[in-house]
């Protein structure tokens, strides 16, 4: 009860908590700012606040998030445009990346495609960190059976294998945009709520929350003020580690066909069209998956990078 | 040359940077030198950050991480420490140097019996035979005076107490027969009481060993009973370097003599209460409060009880200091009355009415009138708000103050607390221990309560610093009339700032009274523990202390199953067969105007308890 004097315990909470880092996690999200005009000073202080692999990581992160934005409108052909009869063709001046099963340049496919595979995976992503999160502050805040019945909920949830669950979901009630976001989101929330709930619950235990609550706060207004911005880094984290996974889960569903309809296609579906040219090692098979593993592996990097510094800056709550 | 002028320990010009060449580099060491004679005991005295553990360390040959010796030279015995390669500096760890770490509770390894790891440094390096090994651990816990010498070591670290596991990694350090024993502040974790038996078992092992001993300390009053010598430290300097009784009689560096003057604080003046006061009814009043933590059963009583039967009433405007080791229930006594835990039983009356257990159930008006304020200024601030941010919280809460009129009240308040305008604006994390503590006040402040709950609020201080907050909290009890209830496990703080104390054991008050009961006896015998416990700041003061810890306890057989039973008589050294361990103790007044809780009488306290100071 009473530490004596001049410990040199760890004390969760008193390490100095970044500010800076808080823009880097804009760059996910809104990455124009970043393109508009990188001065010296800004890649001066990029180069400080990310290690190498970070600086890939991020590197990479932006050039889709980019391209799912100006795709459609740098791609040389529209994107269902049947424009060679030669199929499964390698790479030439008209077609970059060569030509899929049917004759369509596949560089015109994948930045059409691009729209599809990061925008569902970050829509739903968001949608299972965010509903995630304000569950699991809401169990950890107010504690008792409200956590209990919450924590029960979701362990039900967890124990459902998520591939499963939307194989069911999708052959059941059809595949749409909105259906597969639904169902992504929805294999993701446990996930979310377990890691918030975690990092709340070891938040209230800090003496912050325990002066607010002797001074009579209600509990949300602890749960919005002195909880949240305490655990918004490793919830970041987990957002990037919930974004690949559930762009591996749509990719996975679209090579099972139940994922983006065609004539449309994400680089999943991309990849399934095109498996017939696997044998030969056409481009139009590769290319797709090679774009699923940068983006994947990009977002790790920037995770493995933003967590590295978000852990120090970050108190109890890892 | 004589044996006794060689110098077993030589430091010259050591340097110590942290950060690595490229980046800007931080000198935590500034060119320290020193020397210590064989079988010295010398002592690295200084507040946090003045880099007493980094010095030690480096006689070990090592840098803490991020850290790197620049240069200069330590030479231990005929070894140049800071030449030696990976391997001789693990060969000079193995043989040479030994150090004891604070926390004894991380350095052992749970999941293996204590004996496999006190012997494991001799196995290790092959210095002697596991039969050999073994032997010399157990005439070791014999000279450290462990209980159960031949036994203790076939127990897990958990199954012995802190200030035992403190004494057995000095075992471990001591097994190789170290030339230079490094002790980093190896008692700065324990109660009083704990400290004493630990320091007094250390001193004998140094003693009969005649070893170089480096003690590396905080506390000025424990390095005086240990050291031959003092060095004292400040921002990587060396301050002062001399004999204990010259440093402390005759200190030459201004520093020096700050840090002494913080540790001898003279006692204020009680406040004498004007009748007037004495018939208002108290601030805060519990009579017979019981609480503890887990589930509730049947009979309401929780499955732990922390607090049994405390009674205390807290005048206004004055402050009351209650008093306890860890364990004791202090922490959860404020927590009780701040409504952060529930009681189980008893009532709390504040400003003459009844005070609702649970939060819910508190007016605005009783939040606002009770703060509370914690031991560790850094988990009670949240990192992510700015100062400002913190105090015009309970400004907006409390007083619907917005805007300009919450900019101006927060500056006032910084200004109450001593601390600069310009801080307002920065986050806790940019601030030193001290800083953050005050603006902990000053929050507090914020709500313009009538009693404030400090809870061991000096503890993680600095002395100076913890001294300077002494004199704040007196200062704003003067200018705004406000009541403490002080925790606290050192008797000379409470001392310094209280009117009234409380002595707490096992959650039993076991002691209430009058600062000035602490100062002579007849006292509980509880509190005639604590009270001898506490060092004195002269040399020779622990020789002269008889021995609690070894002296042997009055036999006393089975106890009766009461619950209401003394709960000191375990270690009482003055407990009473066929009475204590049989009849609750009745409520008894001395002579002082205190109450304790005992069996012996008035007379018989005072008789046993005068013994005691002849013979120390």
């Amino acid at each position: 009860m009473n530490r004596p004097a001049n410990s040199s315990i760890h004390h969760p909470g008193t390490e100095l908590y970044d500010m800076g880092l808080d823009d880097i996690v804009n760059d996910l999200a809104v990455p124009e700012p970043e393109l508009a005009g990188p001065k010296p000073g800004v890649l001066k202080r990029l180069h400080r606040r990310f290690s190498v692999l970070g600086l890939i990581g991020l590197v990479l992160v932006v050039f889709w998030l980019i391209i799912a934005v100006i795709g459609p409108w740098i791609a040389p052909y529209k994107s269902g445009a049947l424009s060679s009869v030669d199929v499964f063709a390698g790479s030439s001046h008209a077609f970059l990346l060569g030509t899929d099963y049917l004759g369509r340049d596949m560089l015109s496919r994948i930045l059409y495609g691009t729209r599809y595979t990061v925008g569902l995976a970050l829509a739903a992503a968001l949608m299972a960190s965010l509903i995630g999160t304000f569950f699991g502050l809401i169990a950890a805040v107010s504690g008792r059976w409200v956590d209990e019945i919450l924590s029960r909920l979701f362990d039900a949830l967890i124990s459902i294998p998520s591939k499963v669950l939307a194989l069911v979901v999708i052959a059941a009630f059809g595949s749409s945009i909105p259906m597969l976001m639904g169902v992504a989101a929805l294999a993701y929330i446990p996930g979310a709520f377990r890691i918030s709930r975690s990092l709340a619950v070891n938040l209230m235990t800090l003496e912050y929350v325990q002066v607010a609550r002797a001074r009579g706060e209600r509990l949300f207004y602890i749960a919005r003020v002195e909880v949240l911005p305490n655990m918004i880094h490793p919830m970041l984290a987990d957002f990037g580690l919930r974004f690949v996974f559930i762009v591996l889960l749509l990719s996975g569903l679209s090579f099972l066909g139940l994922g983006v309809q065609p004539p449309n296609a994400d680089w999943g579906s991309l990849v399934r069209e095109n498996i017939g040219g696997l044998a030969e090692g056409a481009l139009a098979v590769m290319m797709p998956a090679i774009a699923i593993a940068t983006l994947t592996i990009g977002v790790n990097l920037l995770i493995d990078n933003l967590r590295r510094r978000g852990g120090r800056g970050q108190g109890a709550a890892q | 040359m004589n044996a006794d002028t060689i110098d077993m320990i030589q430091v010259k010009g050591l340097r110590v940077v942290a950060g690595a060449a490229p980046d800007p580099v931080t000198e935590i060491v500034k060119g320290v030198d020193f020397s210590v004679k064989k079988g010295e005991v010398l002592a690295l005295i200084g507040e946090s950050g003045s880099g007493k553990t980094t010095i030690a360390l480096a006689l070990l040959g090592y840098a803490r991480q991020g850290c790197s010796i620049s240069s200069g030279s330590v030479r231990i015995g005929e070894t140049e420490v800071l030449e030696l390669d990976q391997q001789g500096r693990r060969a000079l760890r193995a043989r040479t140097v030994a150090y004891v770490a604070q926390s004894a509770s991380s350095g052992f390894n749970p999941a293996r019996t204590i004996i496999d790891q006190v012997t494991e440094p001799a196995l290790l390096h092959r210095l002697m035979t596991k039969e050999v090994a073994r032997r010399k651990a157990i005439a070791l816990f014999h000279a450290l005076a462990l209980p159960e010498p031949e036994t203790i070591g076939e127990r897990y670290p958990h199954q012995v107490s802190g200030g035992q596991l403190q004494r057995l990694m000095a075992a471990m350090a001591l097994i190789t027969d170290p030339a230079v024993v490094v002790f980093d502040e190896p008692t700065t974790a324990l109660d009083v009481t704990t400290q004493i038996e630990v320091l007094a078992a250390f001193k004998k092992v140094i003693r009969e060993l005649g070893t170089t001993a480096i003690y590396v300390s905080h506390d000025l009053a424990v390095v005086a009973q240990m050291a031959d010598r003092i060095v004292v430290l400040n921002g990587g300097r060396v301050k002062e370097n001399g004999l204990v009784a010259q440093v402390l009689d005759a200190p030459v560096d201004v520093y020096t003599q700050q840090l002494l003057a913080a540790t001898r604080r003279p006692e204020p003046v009680l406040s004498v209460q004007t009748a007037a006061q004495k018939l208002a009814p108290p601030l805060l009043e519990i009579r017979g409060l019981a609480a503890g933590y887990g589930r509730i059963d049947r009979y309401g009583a929780p499955a732990v009880r922390v607090l049994d039967d405390v009674s205390l009433s807290i005048a206004r405007g004055s402050t009351l200091g209650v008093i306890g080791e860890s364990g004791s229930g202090k922490t959860t006594l404020a927590r009780v009355v701040a409504g952060l835990v529930d009681r189980a039983r008893g009532e709390v009356f504040f400003d003459g009415k009844p005070l609702p257990a649970q939060l819910s159930k508190r007016t605005p008006d009783q939040y606002r009138q009770i703060q509370i304020v914690f031991q560790n200024a850094d988990t009670a601030l949240n990192p992510s708000h700015t100062i400002a941010d913190i105090l015009s919280r309970p400004l907006a809460f409390y007083h619907h103050l917005r805007g300009a009129a919450a900019r101006k009240r927060t500056m006032e308040l910084l200004d109450l607390v001593k601390l600069p305008a310009s801080i307002a604006e920065r986050a806790p994390g940019g601030l030193s221990g001290g800083q953050k503590q005050r603006v902990n006040l000053a929050r507090a402040l914020a709500a313009d309560p009538a009693l404030i709950l400090c809870d061991e609020v000096t503890s993680a201080l600095d002395t100076v610093v913890g001294a300077a907050i002494l004199d704040l909290l007196a200062e704003l009890r003067r200018e705004l009339g406000v009541s403490y209830m002080f925790i606290s496990h050192d008797i000379s703080t409470v001392r310094s700032i209280c009117d009234e104390v409380i002595v707490l054991y096992a959650g039993h008050r076991v002691e209430a009274g009058e600062r000035d009961v602490l100062a002579a006896p007849p006292y509980h015998p509880y509190t005639g523990l604590l009270v001898d416990s506490v060092p004195a700041l002269k040399p020779g003061w622990l020789d002269a202390r008889r021995l609690i810890g070894s002296a042997a306890l009055p036999q006393m057989g089975e106890s009766a199953d009461i619950a209401e039973l003394c709960s000191f008589r375990a270690r009482c050294p003055v407990r009473i067969d066929g009475k204590c361990n049989a009849t609750p103790p009745s409520m008894k007044k001395l002579p002082s105007g205190a109450e304790i809780l005992c069996h012996h009488s008035t007379a018989e306290l005072s008789r046993l308890q005068t013994i005691e100071a002849v013979e120390a």
